[in-house]
């Protein structure tokens, strides 16, 4: 809640015309910054209530559904999620270096640190599709021919099926509960990656915006909004997935449970 | 002579540029102001028509006008239409696009761009629901109750979820640019307990457009993923839970009802002190009770389901949070009250709007705690009752203030004065119709007339007819301020700088403003409301 200080310090005329990247409405460029910035930080709140709804549900249905929970999550597969979880960090930290090039002024690093940002990003995009192929033929889509059958084989102690061995009626309507409440496990799961590839592919569009503008050398030492808040947005976008792994990959990995 | 005029009038923000390209390019507040004016007047007229085939189908105990389907589909469209594309964007994106930049000394919002653009996505959202609308429409309930909206309703759900979905990001990109502009953007010296109670009511609202939206727009995807690739969060017959959807509606559209009726009493307060000539009593409680409301409304959603099936522990708990909310909402009444008292009063255009808004809103705001007491509400719930508890609220609150906003500020928006004979005439029309309609609407629904049903027993004709016979008196009320006010725009009186004497800073531009505003960034040594060193206006010099 800080007030604009120090307005009237410089004459504004002779800013404006120095400064061709200051909009008319702003007194001075330290105001534009803290505007664009202050507006993005408001966004990714916006942002946290949106995921939130979801995670809300998603905490809801796993405490009441948790063997259906954890039997599903234990089906993702573990070493492409971390692989991928690692290729995000990666693209966090290319990020966060592009802004120190740009503030050390080296254009042509700042342009090879966004273009590696971009591959990552399309890396996990591309892993993220094989992920949801596997689950395609898995029939773990709630929309095709949904079947948890291999969830229930894999699974029997964690559903408490080995102890309704000699009454076929209770095995049989238990199973039939696994068929139907491990499709909440996988529309949360469908619905929380979707969301997160849709920010990912607007994300990647964006850098491809910010590599270009970088490459024509919009951005100095002094000025490169763009490029900051752009980066506040990636490592969002970012950090969801960082809460979306666990909760959706490590439910319950204990061997034997 | 004609010439002449012409040349020495002063440049302002409507004459600046003409053509259709300087308005649909324009990224100035005041020009888009007015594109979100017509559009959401346009709207309001459709949902207007909605809201006559109801009373007109509800004239008679027998179903005879509509079908059950279209009556069904009649109050869904006048539900949706009315708050997503009427309430939430009236007095924000018209009356806080224009006025919040001016009040503390901006030449624009913070993001000119983005405020054009929240208008574009207004406009494809309206343009989708429109289509919605004539392809068949949607019969859900505004509210898009799962799992009739998820798998029952063979109406054009989707579509309507979408267009809600769309229009919820013009609302939260008006809301972005207003937080970051009051907090980045004031004139030097207008410090926080400076600014006028318009801003600190926005600057509420913005924050519950930031919050709460994201929330119902992921819930109508979650919805429209239901019914398109057969995800089954909702669905009970898979383990879903359709409470949870109400829970996650509810979380917004409780906090809605203040995005609507806080920047109605964001013009309050300024109507209130100026046509009193009095600095607004408690000028701090009055702006902590905006952020109070804001924070206390997120916290209530649950009383809006007492009779779905939450647990009585929960239920008491926000039982107690629903009392809870209304106390900034009584702090506010009570100071406005306390400002005219010993006050100049005088009854303008304005001031009779403020006064039916207290009045209306009063017994709106209190007949909430009625639904919010846990054994009355079994009784009243899903009744008219609660039908005319809100509109008591939204259109005796949020569309009271709306109008009356209208009239204070028209001046400076149009540059002409309203004929000031109409105005008092149209607002006492719109005061008494607006109680014929919806006063016997409290008492059906205390009888027990339900809500959302197209024939009734013949003993509740007389409260029908009543409501019927007062909502086309409300039309007319509602009517004649259009005519008027557009004929001010050619025959008004020309109107001064500060017809009112009010002390706002919009007030110490020209009218119409310039278009950035101000010829200088104005410095501010006062605080808001200095009432007593003004000078009374000519008109309130002459009445008395
Ligand atoms: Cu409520």
């Amino acid at each position: 809640m800080s007030d604009r200080a120090g307005i009237g310090e410089t004459p504004l005329a002779v800013e404006h015309e120095e400064r061709p990247e200051l909009r008319h409405h702003f007194a001075d460029v330290e105001q534009q910054r803290n505007a664009a910035t202050l507006g993005m930080w408001w966004f990714l709140g916006t942002e946290i209530m949106f995921f939130g709804g979801m995670f809300c549900a998603y905490l809801v249905y796993r405490r009441w559904y948790f063997p259906e929970f954890a039997a599903s999550s234990r089906s993702l597969d573990l070493i492409v999620g971390t692989l991928n979880t690692a290729v995000l960090i990666c693209s966090s930290l290319t990020v966060a270096m592009s802004v120190r090039a740009a503030q050390l002024g080296k254009r042509k690093l700042q342009v090879q640190l966004l273009l590696a940002t971009i591959f990552f990003g399309l890396v996990f995009l591309g892993v993220k599709a094989y992920e949801w192929d596997n689950k395609y033929k898995e029939h773990h889509i709630p929309t095709f021919s949904f079947n948890a059958q291999d969830l229930i084989k894999d699974n029997q102690k964690l559903f408490g099926l080995d102890k309704l061995q000699n009454d076929p009626a209770k095995l049989q309507e238990r199973e039939a509960e696994i068929q139907r409440r491990s499709q909440i496990f996988f529309s949360l799961y469908f619905a929380l990656t979707g969301m997160h590839a849709i920010h990912m592919v607007i994300g990647v569009g964006i850098f491809a915006v910010i590599t270009w503008m970088a490459h024509k050398g919009r951005f100095t030492p002094e000025y490169h909004t763009p490029l900051e808040i752009a980066g506040l947005y990636w490592h969002f976008v970012d950090i969801v997935w960082i809460y979306l792994f666990p909760l959706l990959y490590l439910i319950d990995r204990r061997p034997g449970a | 002579m004609a010439t002449a005029v012409v040349t020495t009038e002063r440049k302002n923000y409507l004459n600046a540029e003409y053509g259709i390209r300087s308005w649909l390019l324009t990224t100035d507040h005041k020009r888009i102001a007015l594109l979100y004016l017509l559009s959401i007047t346009f709207f309001f007229f459709i949902g207007g028509f909605f809201a006559l085939l109801i009373r007109l189908e509800l004239l008679t105990p027998a179903g005879d006008l509509l079908t059950a389907d279209t009556y069904n589909k009649a109050f869904t469209m006048h539900g949706q239409i009315m708050v997503f594309f009427f309430l939430i964007p009236s007095i924000p994106a018209v009356l806080g696009n224009f006025l919040i930049p001016m009040m503390i000394g901006a030449k624009d919002l913070a993001f000119p761009r983005i405020n054009l653009l929240s208008w574009y996505i207004y406009i494809v959202a309206g343009i989708l629901y429109l289509h919605c609308l004539v392809s068949g429409g949607v019969d859900t309930g505004w509210t898009f109750y799962t799992p009739y909206s998820s798998l029952f309703s063979n109406t054009h759900v989707v579509e309507a979820g979408l267009a809600i979905f769309i229009v919820g990001f013009s609302s939260i990109l008006t809301g972005l640019n207003f937080v970051v502009t009051i907090h980045r953007m004031r004139a030097p010296g207008l410090t926080w307990s400076r600014l006028p109670l318009f801003v600190w009511s926005h600057y509420a609202t913005s924050i519950i457009m930031l919050l709460g939206t994201p929330v119902i727009a992921i819930t109508l995807v979650l919805v429209v993923l239901e019914r398109t690739l057969n995800l089954g969060i909702f669905d009970a017959s898979r383990g879903g839970d359709p409470v949870l959807f109400q829970h996650l509606f509810w979380f917004y559209s409780h906090p809605a009802v203040y995005i609507m009726i806080l920047p109605s009493m964001a013009v309050m307060s300024e109507i209130i002190p100026c046509f009193s000539r009095k600095r607004v009593f408690g000028y701090t409680f009055v702006a902590m009770s905006s952020i109070a409301i804001a924070a206390i409304g997120f916290l209530v959603w649950a009383h809006h389901m007492f009779v779905a099936g939450i647990s009585l522990y929960s239920a008491l708990v926000f039982s107690f949070l629903s009392f809870l909310v209304a106390v900034p909402s009584a702090v506010k009444v009570f100071n406005w009250t306390a400002t005219m008292y010993k006050g100049s009063v005088s009854f303008s255009t304005p001031m009779l709007y403020a006064m039916g808004f207290i009045g209306l809103f009063t017994i709106g705001g209190l007949t909430g705690l009625f639904l919010a007491t846990l054994g009355v509400d079994v009784h009243l719930h899903d009744t008219y009752f609660v039908i005319a508890h809100f509109h008591y609220v939204m259109v005796g609150g949020a569309v009271m203030g709306y109008l009356g906003g209208m009239h204070f500020w028209w001046p400076k928006i149009s540059g002409r004065m309203y004929p000031e004979g109409w105005g008092r005439l149209a607002a006492l029309i719109v005061f008494i119709g607006f109680n014929l309609t919806f006063f016997p609407q409290f008492l059906v629904g205390y009888l027990g007339m339900p809500r959302r049903y197209w024939q009734y027993p013949p003993e509740y004709q007389v409260y029908n007819v009543l409501s019927t016979a007062g909502a086309s008196i409300l039309a007319v009320g509602y009517l004649l301020p259009m005519v008027y006010l557009l004929w001010s725009l050619r025959y008004g009186k020309p109107a001064p700088d500060n017809p009112w004497q009010a002390t706002g800073l919009e007030w110490r531009t020209a009218s119409p403003p310039p278009t950035f505003n101000f010829d200088e960034t104005p410095e501010v040594t006062w605080e808001a409301y200095e009432y007593e060193t003004m000078p009374l206006p000519d008109e309130v010099t002459l009445e008395r």
